[in-house]
């Protein structure tokens, strides 16, 4: 056989496995409103940047007759390729053969392109569309799926993990996507759940869908299970992209450096926040006030947003951004928002990216539900997440900032390198309803007009403890600042903080609130 | 403030209180739907997850004493014996074998004190 029948026998032999499921089921993966597998990583990465490796690996199972059946890649594909340049390690689910079950081989391609991530210091972007484990190969999928969450586990923190989920993904196949730092989602083709419909039928009787279960928008506004919400998968690439120009390749590395750029006019900073610290107004105006471009890129937008976070760039550099949101239930911290900020805290710390916090909470929200789920633990996680980051932490105290909320809204006490405060900032241990009401109870009691007393009370509290000089003389506030100074400020502190290091006490690891 | 969300619905401000000081802002989906709260009464036995009644050894109207065998409720292939929390009498039963129950069903209410008079 010479050189070129060879070569022929290769493109005939790629031809063959390129088809997946073969028509049919391509038609049928269409017919669904859904891309291939192939099609979604060609729109993900850089032009002709993907290169896919083990095509032609086969499975081994013999039992129930599956050695007769034919898995082209044995239902998925691994490969490297880029995204703006950034060298990526991908691996897509293909639905249309075998439903994307997890085999042997499946989970063996995936832990290799995963291991190759690792090694290689790049992002894993994971495209799940799997009707689960194979169930055919028994144990051998399982511990497939076990394999990969471990390399989840390892890669944690030393380069960001990226899920999405461009189908169903079920039963033990969601918990990678959990172990990862990113799940995107796809309004009516995610689906995520530990137990399905069926089984929830069986066992409770009751009837729900897929979609009320466990689709894109349950995840995305009840449980906090995803990142990214879009409405079409091409959306959802453009977010993805959008992400991996704001993160760096690895723990190692800075984020790339953009052209700097001044925020657009129309958000003029003096405008936004009311005096009254009972009136609200949308944080995320602020963020864009200062941020490079006015560009602010929000994580986890529809769930706990009393809590605002996500990426911003302030001189061409990334920032991780947190700010309470005066306008979703006053901006308080209860258990989700706690748990929203504290994770993204600790992917900023991880990844070598600034945190910029902006303050205005009244305190935590009060109730029996709060306390019953857990708000001490959860609340706790926000002060160990602040208080273990080592990356550059600048605060702004825009307006209230109360009690333990100002203690966990990063704080000088857990380290901030640089605390300014607004003039409307009022930085005391409670409101001054609150505080008055305790301290000057029997005078306000005892008087004839107790009304009028308290509220006596209340004024001579604010004026003199709702400020930001009693904070500033204790040099728990650095500067008080006008509004319009902020950016400014912000730019400056971000630049002498270039060389910040820190060294914490030798250990294993932490033991976080989890 | 902008006076519609990002989906381009209009904002509708509500009150919330916040030790002792009232303020304004919207309430998301989540905290409106949760539920009340309310005290856990010993003598009514609730299911404690959701699964089928494979029998019942108790009638309506019967003395039990703390301990006793109420029923047996299978939930995910176990067989979870369900004892009485209080010595009472079965003031209402609300299941029957095979029935099958969602999770904080209340499946057993037991009145107090009667039982050592008539047994």
């Amino acid at each position: 056989m010479g050189l070129k029948r060879k070569i022929l026998e290769l493109h005939k032999k790629r031809e063959e496995v390129l088809k997946g499921g073969g028509d049919k089921a391509i038609e049928k993966q269409a017919a669904m409103g859904k891309m291939t597998a192939r099609e979604r990583i060609i729109s993900l990465c850089d032009p002709d940047s993907f290169h896919e490796y083990d095509l032609f690996v086969e499975h081994e199972a013999k039992d129930f007759d599956m050695d007769k059946k034919v898995l082209h890649g044995d239902g998925v594909i691994i490969g490297t390729g880029t995204i703006y340049g950034a060298p990526v390690c991908l691996f897509a689910q293909d639905f249309t053969v075998a439903g994307g079950s997890l085999g042997m081989m499946h989970a063996r391609k995936i832990t290799k392109i995963m291991d190759h991530a690792l090694k290689m210091k790049v992002p894993l972007i994971g495209i799940n569309d799997s009707g689960g484990a194979r169930i055919q190969e028994g144990v051998n999928s399982l511990a497939g799926y076990g394999e990969i969450f471990f390399r989840n586990t390892l890669s944690s923190g030393v380069i960001p993990q990226i899920s999405v989920i461009l189908g169903p993904c079920a039963g033990g196949a969601v918990y990678s996507p959990a172990l990862t730092d990113f799940v995107f989602v796809v309004d009516k083709i995610s689906k995520m759940f530990i137990t399905g419909p069926e089984v929830i039928r069986t066992v409770l009787g009751e009837e729900i869908s897929m979609e009320d279960l466990g689709g894109a928008r349950v995840h995305s506004e009840i449980t906090g299970n995803a990142h990214f919400f879009a409405k079409s998968e091409a959306d959802c690439f453009d977010q993805i992209k959008k992400l991996i120009s704001f993160i760096p390749w690895n723990n190692m590395k800075k984020a790339t450096r953009f052209e700097p750029r001044e925020p657009k006019p129309e958000y003029k900073i003096s405008d936004i926040v009311p005096g009254d610290p009972r009136q609200p107004y949308d944080v995320r105006d602020v963020i864009k006030a200062i941020a490079d471009d006015s560009d602010f890129f929000e994580i986890q937008e529809l769930w706990a947003s009393n809590m605002v976070i996500g990426f911003g760039r302030m001189n061409g550099e990334t920032i991780g951004f947190v700010a309470n949101q005066p306008l979703v239930l006053a901006g308080v911290l209860d258990v989700d928002s706690s748990d929203k900020a504290a994770r993204f805290i600790r992917f900023c710390n991880a990844f070598n990216i600034p945190i910029i916090t902006l303050v205005d909470l009244p305190g935590y929200l009060p109730g029996i539900d709060q306390e019953h789920a857990g708000v001490i633990r959860h609340g706790a996680k926000v002060l160990y997440a602040y208080s273990e980051a080592t990356v550059a932490k600048m605060t702004v105290i825009l307006r209230k900032a109360y009690g333990g909320g100002y203690i966990a809204m990063s704080s000088r006490h857990l380290r901030a390198d640089f605390v300014f405060a607004w003039p409307t900032a009022e930085i005391a241990v409670m409101g001054p309803e609150g505080a008055a009401n305790i301290i000057f109870r029997r005078e306000i009691m005892e008087s004839k007009d107790p009304d009028k007393t308290r509220k006596q009370k209340v004024k001579e509290y604010k004026e003199k403890f709702a400020n930001p000089y009693v904070a500033a003389a204790r040099g728990y506030v650095d500067s008080v600042i006008e509004p319009e100074e902020t950016r400014k400020l912000l730019l400056h502190a971000i630049e002498v903080s270039g060389n910040k290091s820190v060294f914490l006490p030798n250990k294993k690891h932490g033991i976080p609130p989890f | 403030m902008k006076s519609t969300d990002c989906e381009g619905k209009k904002i509708r401000c509500r009150s919330l209180c916040i030790d002792g000081t009232k303020y304004r802002t919207t309430l998301h989906k989540k905290y409106q739907k949760r539920g009340p709260w309310s005290k856990h009464e010993k003598n009514k036995v609730y299911s404690f997850i959701p699964g089928t009644i494979l029998k019942v050894f108790v009638k309506e109207g019967q003395c039990v004493r703390k301990g006793d065998n109420l029923l047996i409720l299978e939930a995910m292939k176990m067989q979870n014996l369900i004892k009485s929390p209080v010595e009472g009498i079965v003031k209402s039963l609300n299941v029957q074998g095979g029935t099958k129950v969602p999770k904080g069903k209340l499946m057993v209410e037991l009145g107090f004190g009667q039982s050592a008079n008539t047994s």
